[in-house]
């Protein structure tokens, strides 16, 4: 090792605090939050590990509404759907023309089957989509299956009261978000990509594909997919699964007729909503992937209470991997 | 090593299904809890306000060519009521059938079916949005609402038209619905007696059924026998305003 490694290492005073860039604050954490000290680097071999302040407040609050905010609004969503488990193109419902239905059908034998219909390929779905088991394990018709929608059983009144209302609270909390984004600069500062991340976007591809995920310093800031799929959830599905959402309205359609004509009509509307949710679902899932895979304790307290730990480029030993 | 990964792997999965069905079956407890639900409903004096605040009172639904009119208009809830009296009356066409209109308004009255077709109507080929999540498009023709209003004249303490219809569910319980002056009011809420130039059929609501464009399909009361304008919702059925208000729907059925 030489000695341009261990001068990375970030002096102990802290720099004033408006004076961070990047949202990092170097290592003035220890006083303010003196249980998890890190090790402290007794000799130049040891690894050098800096904390960083990574998500400020609000940001962390909104996270976490989100959180609470989202299987809900998915799940009651589905409760939603399941009253009429089809999807149109157009602003009807013609019956016969469904893009995708979760039908029930009895057999011959009075057996009763799930039958997921999707542009006219007819799959069989028992047990999963189309008829399922309730809670007792008696199977029944239902579009999804009980352990996916809120409330469990058949109840649209109070799966749209669930919807109608978690649907205020994400909303407010988005808007919230995108202010407060804006103001701090965390926008542009933090989540817009510069020309320069767009221009490694290959490499952070292949990079991502190989799992050798930023580390060091690179990983203080989001790299470029992080990006790319933050602004695609706040610029891209936000607005849109707000927007379809506020189409399938009877009431704001009579306030804003450009809603129709943007989506191409109530039911599309409804369709995009759905595709859109599920869009949420895959971004959650593959979110939650590279939480686990990128240091799982390191990202998920640095969303609880923000510190992120890095370890130092340059000090590859075997005890580098401190998580 | 390999088989203690497959069994941690199990593990967090067996322990994530645990928390899930904890969480699940956390909402169906609140869902019939007594407090919670209020909770939620709050959102709907919010979206209430919300929408009436960015909306025009005279904004208008959208209106469809005849190209766009749905080959079948489903019907839906109650399709030929359990009612003797209501039958006695379809048999005869409803010659008998007569709209009264009282409650909180200086001139009470009474109108029959060739009565209503004689006073200024309105045709509007309009889209059904039902709470379910389908939509239809018809050509409907009435009476606009407010033109029975001008003729009796509402007192100035009537806040909500309320709707009394022939259909009863199962145990007796006639249908209902109410709307407030706002929706009375507008231009697209009619007294349909018609349906795609036809005699609006028992099926939909004969002899007259409600349309009220900006609201979902369940405002929209069939078999209408008789209005009453009273200035508040609590005497009424189960004092939420409408049937199926009283199983937990939104009163303000506007999203």
């Amino acid at each position: 090792m030489s000695d341009s490694n261990d001068n990375r290492i970030e002096p102990s005073e802290a720099p004033e605090s408006e004076n961070r860039s990047e949202e990092i604050r170097p290592s003035a954490i220890p006083s303010e939050l003196p249980v998890t000290e890190p090790p402290v680097p007794t000799d130049s071999h040891a690894p050098a590990v800096r904390w960083i302040y990574r998500h400020t407040v609000p940001v962390r609050l909104a996270h976490w509404v989100n959180v609470l905010c989202l299987p809900i609004l998915v799940m009651s969503g589905l409760q939603i759907f399941n009253a009429h488990p089809a999807l149109y193109l157009g602003e009807r419902s013609d019956r016969d023309r469904p893009i995708l239905s979760l039908d029930t059908v009895f057999s011959d034998s009075g057996e009763i089957r799930g039958i997921t219909a999707v542009f006219g390929y007819s799959f069989d779905t028992t047990g999963w989509l189309g008829a399922s088991r309730d809670s007792a394990g008696q199977i029944h018709r239902r579009g999804f299956p009980t352990w996916v929608t809120i409330p469990s059983h058949q109840w649209l009144a109070m799966g749209r009261r669930w919807h109608l209302f978690f649907a205020w609270v994400f909303v407010l909390n988005g808007l919230l978000f995108g202010l407060y984004s804006l103001l701090s600069r965390h926008l542009d500062r933090d989540l817009i990509p510069f020309p320069k991340d767009l221009r490694g976007i290959g490499r952070a591809v292949r990079d991502h594909l190989l799992f050798r995920h930023p580390k060091g310093e690179e990983a203080a800031r989001y790299n470029v997919l992080q990006k790319l799929a933050y602004t695609g959830v706040v610029f891209g599905l936000g607005p849109l699964i707000l927007l379809t959402g506020m189409t399938m309205s009877p009431g704001l359609d009579a306030a804003f007729p450009g809603l129709l004509t943007l989506f191409g009509g109530r039911q599309s509307a409804r369709t995009i909503h759905f595709v859109v949710c599920f869009a949420f679902v895959g971004f959650v899932a593959i979110h939650l992937f590279m939480v686990a895979v990128t240091g799982l304790w390191n990202n998920f307290r640095s969303m609880l209470i923000g510190r992120y730990h890095i370890a130092e480029l340059g000090v590859d030993h075997h005890d580098q991997e401190t998580n | 090593m390999i088989k203690k990964r497959i069994d941690r792997r199990r593990f967090m999965i067996r322990s994530a299904q645990a928390v899930g069905l904890m969480l699940l079956a956390g909402c169906d407890k609140l869902s019939r809890s007594e407090w919670f639900p209020g909770i939620l409903g709050s959102a709907e004096g919010l979206t209430r306000r919300v929408q009436r605040l960015i909306t025009p009172r005279k904004a208008m639904a959208r209106e469809y060519t005849e190209a766009d009119r749905s080959a079948v208009f489903p019907t839906n809830g109650n399709i030929d009521p359990n009612n003797p009296d209501y039958q006695v009356l379809a048999k005869n066409n409803f010659a008998d059938w007569k709209l009264t209109v009282s409650g909180l308004v200086e001139r009470p009255a009474e109108f029959s079916l060739s009565e209503l077709r004689r006073l200024p109507s309105r045709t509007q080929i309009t889209r059904h949005d039902c709470v379910e999540g389908w939509s239809a498009i018809a050509k409907w023709k009435g009476v606009p609402l407010s033109e029975l209003l001008n003729r009796v004249r509402p007192l100035p303490s009537a806040r909500y038209v309320v709707f009394h219809c022939a259909d009863p569910d199962e145990s007796g319980q006639n249908y209902y619905e109410s709307i407030d002056f706002d929706d009375a009011y507008h231009p697209q809420t009619l007294l349909a007696y018609a349906i795609n130039d036809q005699v609006l059929p028992i099926a939909h609501g004969a002899p007259i059924r409600l349309r009220l464009e900006r609201q979902l399909g369940y405002k929209m009361a069939k078999y209408i026998m008789r209005i009453e304008l009273v200035d508040n919702l609590v005497a009424i059925g189960g004092g939420n305003g409408g049937y199926w208000e009283d199983q937990g729907y939104e009163w303000y059925a506007g999203i």
